[in-house]
């Protein structure tokens, strides 16, 4: 289980490195090849048995939403950019780690003394709010802090809830879509009947970009995007779709903003739960994207199909997750790859 | 014509869900006997896009028709403890469309659409209002799941010179495609008729086929707004006045030599035409206009009134003219100007 080193490592769109280094160590010995493409994603060939000659797809982007510094202050504090979808809302009094080096700041924000009511009302964009690394002036501040740095939530990964008792949930950052990335790693650990190309793709958050690439290059009959995706389970009077639930096991999409399904890799999937009894949900029809958006429509065309790890709070510094649906994911991925020589084409 | 057209609204084809068209297309092709001289191929891409190639004589181009089988719909989001559904919206839905209006999924299943009570009457309510009432008792007994879509239910009415149905766009544009297929006897080009998936959620079909013909050039069929009626928004489009040669719509400018030639093929042959700027709204030229290198691209417009309601309203002779366009044009060689 990778999922705390991935967590923890910095990794906003564009600036991968530190998670692409983590992730190449770890499959170095599952895996019969890998290269860096120019992009930087990391495209893996676990060889099958030889019994299928199938190219199969399974993806996970290896990028997280954060910020880009923008401007340094005379003052030493710094204004930012954000970079992938964030509520502003979140940002305010958030701690944060700036650049390689990890430099700690907080995104600063008036105290409720110095505030009227009608001012606390409303929401604070984000080009209002600066980052506070604790220097007074830019001379200072720029021995730590460069224009174009990026930072992240400076979040350390927990274990929730009692020890060996019930189920086991953590919290972190970044779990879209390192949940993914993490599965993915599992994956290699078994041979299956086709070529599956391993793609830790880059830039996902901002548009799909590494996924277009990568797919353009491996061609594949086949994709699977995997994903932490978001789920909405804060109490609500109306009976309406919490998208997705923590603990009713991986979640199974079939349309989003990006693409809609493949038919044939849904019922795989479904067929494949309900038979070796592995829980699995339809993830809300209609909302969010994934790197099957840019896969799918790839050359000719790519039958792609994504499957998530449900998440509260994503794209914020504190998601929580559940290790049961974790592990339900990785089962019934690896079971329906092994099955998919049987589907039609 | 008439007899196609009908069947073909009247089939069921969400985006992403074209099953039963693709197979009522292939039925019709086959039914005439279309497609099946020497050099002739029919073919399903992976995405679903339904690909017929008619063979030329040679020395012509690679030429790709292009018109898309899906229509809009709603996708189920959540089934509630009582049996009803909320929905999302594949394609261009509108809440102003749906009340009172009724559903059909692909099992067979009808559904009212239903609206929470309204606080404001004179304000349009959101789609997350309104619901789906399939006559079940509670969730238990609910034939539907979420992720399951549904299609409009509307009959196709024969008013003489108009036709009023659900999904003319662009199943209007799917039935000039099979009328030319018939009625294009020779041609110096190899001419592929594509009827594309997934166009209303944003070209995808279009994307990838263009990709796999690598055409020379390209003519999307689909339908475009009209200004003709009580207080529309201004367009110079009218139903009855011939089919529209696009110059340019929301996300695309027509090549200008592909305008031009059925331009000139129209006045040529005494066909009478109009030329369509639409503000907003694109159709499959668009994607297949800069696939790999880029491809000189136009479309046959179909006026249609209503446009992604359940009831849109076409001009029988503006299908009929667009027939005869298009086979007057690719009877030819082409040369772009």
């Amino acid at each position: 289980m990778w999922l705390k080193r991935l967590s923890e490592a910095g990794g906003v769109s564009g600036h991968e490195d530190e998670v692409r280094q983590i992730i190449l160590d770890i499959i170095a010995g599952h895996v019969d090849d890998y290269r860096v493409d120019s992009i930087g994603n990391i495209i893996a060939l676990k060889k099958g048995d030889g019994s299928s000659d199938l190219r199969v797809m399974v993806a996970a982007h290896m990028d997280e939403v954060g910020f880009m510094i923008s401007h340094v202050e005379e003052n030493g504090l710094l204004h930012f950019h954000k970079v992938g979808g964030l509520d502003d809302r979140i940002l305010p009094a958030k701690v944060v780690w700036i650049g390689d080096k990890k430099v700690p700041g907080v995104i600063g924000f008036k105290p409720a003394h110095l505030t009227e009511q009608n001012e606390r009302d409303q929401p604070i964009k984000y080009k209002q709010l600066t980052i506070d690394i604790g220097t007074t002036s830019k001379a200072e501040a720029e021995k730590l802090v460069q224009r174009g740095d990026y930072a992240t939530f400076a979040t350390e990964f927990v274990e929730l809830g009692l020890a060996g008792e019930g189920w086991q949930t953590v919290r972190g950052k970044a779990f879209d879509d390192r949940a993914g990335c993490a599965v993915l790693i599992e994956l290699l650990n078994t041979q299956y009947p086709f070529d599956l190309y391993a793609v830790f793709t880059v830039q996902e958050e901002v548009g799909l970009r590494g996924a277009q690439v990568a797919a353009f290059a491996v061609e594949p009959d086949w994709a699977f995007a995997l994903e932490g995706t978001g789920a909405n389970e804060i109490p609500t009077p109306k009976d309406v779709s919490p998208s997705t639930r923590l603990g009713h096991g991986p979640a199974i999409t079939v349309m989003d903003r990006s693409f809609i399904a493949d038919k044939r890799l849904v019922r795989l999937l479904i067929d494949t739960a309900e038979e070796l009894g592995i829980p699995y949900q339809i993830k809300q029809p209609g909302i969010g994207g994934t790197d099957a958006g840019a896969i799918h429509r790839t050359r000719e065309g790519v039958p792609s199909v994504t499957v998530a790890v449900p998440c509260r709070y994503i794209h914020s510094p504190a998601a929580i997750l559940n290790l049961d649906d974790f592990d339900h994911t990785v089962q019934l991925v690896r079971e329906s790859l092994s099955r998919l020589p049987t589907i039609p084409r | 014509m008439k007899e196609t057209i009908k069947k073909l609204v009247e089939t069921f084809g969400p985006s992403g869900y074209e099953q039963d068209i693709r197979d009522s297309i292939r039925q019709e092709i086959e039914r005439h006997g279309l497609a099946t001289e020497k050099g002739d191929e029919v073919r399903v891409d992976a995405l679903g896009n339904l690909i017929v190639l008619k063979k030329g004589a040679g020395d012509g181009h690679k030429v790709m028709l292009a018109a898309h089988m899906d229509e809009i719909g709603v996708i189920v989001t959540h089934v509630d403890e009582k049996g009803f559904l909320r929905f999302g919206r594949i394609g261009g839905v509108y809440p102003h469309t749906l009340l009172g209006g009724r559903v059909r999924f692909a099992d067979g299943t009808v559904g009212v659409i239903g609206v929470e009570k309204l606080e404001d009457r004179t304000k349009m309510p959101d789609l997350d209002k309104l619901f789906i009432d399939v006559g079940a008792k509670d969730k238990a007994s609910c034939p539907v799941r979420v992720g399951d879509v549904a299609s409009f239910v509307r009959p196709l009415a024969d008013m003489g010179d108009r036709l009023v149905a659900k999904a003319m766009d662009d199943r209007i544009g799917c039935a000039v495609l099979l009328q030319v297929l018939r009625d294009l006897k020779e041609t110096p080009h190899d001419v592929y008729f594509v009827f594309t998936v997934q166009e209303e959620v944003g070209l995808r079909g279009a994307t990838t086929s263009s990709y796999g013909v690598a055409p020379d050039l390209a003519l999307s069929v689909d339908v475009t707004g009209t200004g003709d009626t009580p207080e529309a928004r201004t367009m110079a489009v009218s139903l009855g006045d011939g089919p529209a040669i696009k110059v340019k719509d929301g996300g695309m400018l027509a090549h200008p030599g592909v305008k031009n030639w059925l331009v000139k093929t129209a006045e040529g042959n005494g066909i009478p035409y109009q030329l369509e700027v639409l503000e907003g709204g694109t159709t499959d030229a668009r994607a297949i206009q800069t696939s790999r290198a880029g491809v000189p691209a136009g479309c046959v417009s179909i006026p249609c009134r209503y446009v992604h309601t359940p009831s849109e309203m076409v001009d029988y002779g503006d299908v009929t003219h667009a027939v005869k366009l298009l086979v007057t044009a690719l009877s030819k060689p082409i040369e772009l100007m």
